[in-house]
C-alpha cells in the first residue's frame, strides 16, 4: 500500500526515457517477428489440422469447411490483434471533443463529408452515441451532420478495412468504404433537407433553446460545450497503454463474433451448393435486395463478424449488390442502437432514420447488382 | 473529494468505476465515487464520449479507460 500512495515521481530523467524507448521498440520488434512467423504458418497449420489431425477426405465438403474455418479464424485473429494495436496507437490523441470542435464551425458542404470522414476513423463505444448526439447538437452542429457521423461510424472502421483488404482485396475494400461514406453523407443531407431537427425529443429542443438564449445574453460560462478534457500530447508509454487496452478489449469483445462468423462462413463454403444462391437470389429478381435489407436492419452484428459472412456469400455467387446491401444494413442499424436513440429522437425521427437507411441500402444494392460486370 | 464516473451502462464504464474505486481505496483518500448515468448531467458537463471521469467537477478524462497512474495523479495532490 505504501508504494501506491506515494505521489507519482517526477518525470524520469532523460536517460531513463531513452532506455524505455529502446526497451519498447526492442520488445515490439520481437513481438512483430513472432507474429510474422505465426502468420506464414497459417496455411500449413490449417492443412495439417484438416488432413493429418482430423484425417478428412481431401476434396470433400467437410474438409473444405474445416480448412476454411481454421485458416480464416487464425488469419483474422492475427490481423485483428496487430492492426488494432497499430491503428489505436496512431489515433490515441484523436478524441470526440476535437471532432466536435472541428465540426461546430464548418458549413454544410464540408460538414457532411467531414462528419462521415470522422465517423469512419473514430471508433467509439456505442453507449456513447447518446452523449455524443447531445454534445454535437448542443454545439449547434446540424442534425444531419451528426447523423452522417453516426451512420458511418459503425460501418467503416479500421478493423473492417483491414479485414476486408485481407479477405476480399483492395478493390472491394475501396468500394465498401466509398459506399459507406456516401451512405453517411446522403443520409445526413436527407435528414437536414427534411428538417429532421423538428422531431428531436422535446427536452433536447428545450435545452437547445435555453442554451441559445444564454449565449445571446452573453453568459458564456453556462454553455454546455466544455473545452476538451485531456491535452492533446501523449507520451510513448501513454500511447502504448491506450493501444494495448484497445487491442485487448476489442479482441475480447469480438473474438466470439469472429468464430461464429467464420464458422457460418465455413458452413456456407463447404455445404451450400453454388446453385442454391443462383436459383433463389440471383441479380435478376429485384425484390431480393429490399428483402435482404429488410432482414438486415433489425439484425445486430458487429462489423467484424459480418465480414467472413460477406466473403462466403460472395464466393457462393450471391450478387455483389445484394451482399453489400444486406451486410451494411445489418451493421448500420440495430435494435439496441434504435432503443438508445429513442432517448433523443421521437418515433417519427427514428422511423425516418430507418427508412432513409432502407432506401439508401436498397439503391446501393440495385446499383451494384447492375454494375457488377463493369466493376469487378 | 467527489469523483463522478459518467457512463450509460456499457462494460467500459463499469470498468472505469471499478478502477477508480480500487485506486481510491489503495491510496486511502477520502473520496466519494458516484456513477452518473443521467444524460442531462453528462450533457451539462460537456462530456461527449463515455466513460468520463470527473474529479471535483473538473473533467479529467473522456472516451477511454485511464491508466492506474493517471487516476493516482488526479487524486493525489501534487
Amino acid at each position: 500500500m505504501a508504494a501506491c500512495c506515494s505521489p507519482p515521481s517526477a518525470p524520469a530523467p532523460q536517460g531513463a526515457e531513452s532506455v524505455n524507448k529502446v526497451r519498447y521498440f526492442g520488445i515490439g520488434a520481437a513481438a512483430l517477428a513472432l507474429w510474422l512467423v505465426a502468420y506464414t504458418g497459417i496455411i500449413p497449420v490449417a492443412q495439417w489440422v484438416t488432413f493429418s489431425l482430423l484425417s478428412l477426405a481431401p476434396g470433400g465438403q467437410l474438409a473444405a469447411a474445416v480448412e476454411f474455418f481454421v485458416y480464416d479464424t487464425a488469419k483474422i485473429l492475427l490481423l485483428l490483434v496487430l492492426l488494432i494495436y497499430v491503428l489505436a496507437w496512431m489515433r490515441a490523441t484523436l478524441n470526440i471533443e476535437r471532432v466536435r470542435d472541428y465540426l461546430a464551425g464548418k458549413g454544410r458542404a464540408v460538414g457532411y463529408l467531414a462528419g462521415a470522414g470522422f465517423g469512419a476513423v473514430t471508433p467509439f463505444c456505442s453507449c456513447s452515441s447518446i452523449p455524443l448526439f447531445l454534445g454535437f447538437t448542443m454545439a449547434r452542429i446540424p442534425v444531419g451532420i451528426t447523423m452522417s457521423f453516426l451512420i458511418t461510424s459503425p460501418l467503416v472502421n479500421e478493423v473492417a478495412v483491414v479485414l476486408l483488404w485481407g479477405l476480399l482485396g483492395w478493390k472491394f475494400t475501396l468500394v465498401y468504404v466509398t459506399v459507406g461514406m456516401l451512405a453517411g453523407i446522403v443520409g445526413g443531407v436527407v435528414m437536414d433537407v427534411l428538417r429532421a431537427e423538428r422531431w428531436l425529443q422535446p427536452f433536447l429542443l428545450d435545452a437547445m433553446r435555453e442554451d441559445a438564449q444564454r449565449h445571446k445574453e452573453g453568459d458564456a460560462s453556462a454553455s454546455a460545450t466544455a473545452a476538451s478534457a485531456a491535452p492533446a500530447a501523449m507520451t510513448l508509454m501513454q500511447r502504448h497503454h491506450f493501444a494495448l487496452y484497445e487491442m485487448t478489449s476489442i479482441t475480447r469483445r469480438v473474438w466470439l463474433w469472429v468464430i461464429v462468423g467464420v464458422g457460418l462462413g465455413a458452413a456456407l463454403h463447404g455445404f451450400v451448393p453454388q446453385a442454391w444462391f443462383e436459383e433463389h437470389l440471383s441479380a435478376g429478381q429485384w425484390w431480393s435486395v429490399p428483402l435482404a435489407v429488410g432482414i438486415g436492419i433489425p439484425l445486430y452484428t458487429n462489423v467484424t463478424g459480418i465480414i467472413p459472412i460477406m466473403e462466403s456469400l460472395l464466393l457462393k455467387g450471391l450478387p455483389v449488390g445484394t451482399t453489400l446491401a444486406f451486410c451494411m444494413s445489418t451493421v448500420a442499424a440495430s435494435l439496441p442502437e434504435v432503443l438508445m436513440l429513442k432517448q433523443v429522437m421521437t418515433w417519427r425521427l427514428l422511423t425516418l432514420f430507418i427508412g432513409v437507411l432502407l432506401v439508401i441500402f436498397t439503391l446501393i444494392g440495385w446499383f451494384f447488382n447492375a454494375a457488377q460486370g463493369f466493376i469487378f | 473529494m467527489e469523483i463522478k464516473v459518467l457512463g450509460t451502462g456499457c462494460a467500459k464504464c463499469d470498468e472505469a468505476k471499478a478502477l477508480v474505486e480500487k485506486i481510491v481505496q489503495e491510496c486511502g483518500v477520502t473520496a466519494s465515487v458516484i456513477k452518473v448515468s443521467d444524460l442531462g448531467e453528462i450533457m451539462k458537463l460537456g462530456v461527449l464520449s463515455t466513460p468520463g471521469i470527473v474529479v471535483d467537477n473538473v473533467v479529467k478524462c473522456t472516451g477511454r479507460l485511464p491508466s492506474a497512474d493517471e487516476v493516482r495523479q488526479w487524486i493525489m495532490p501534487a
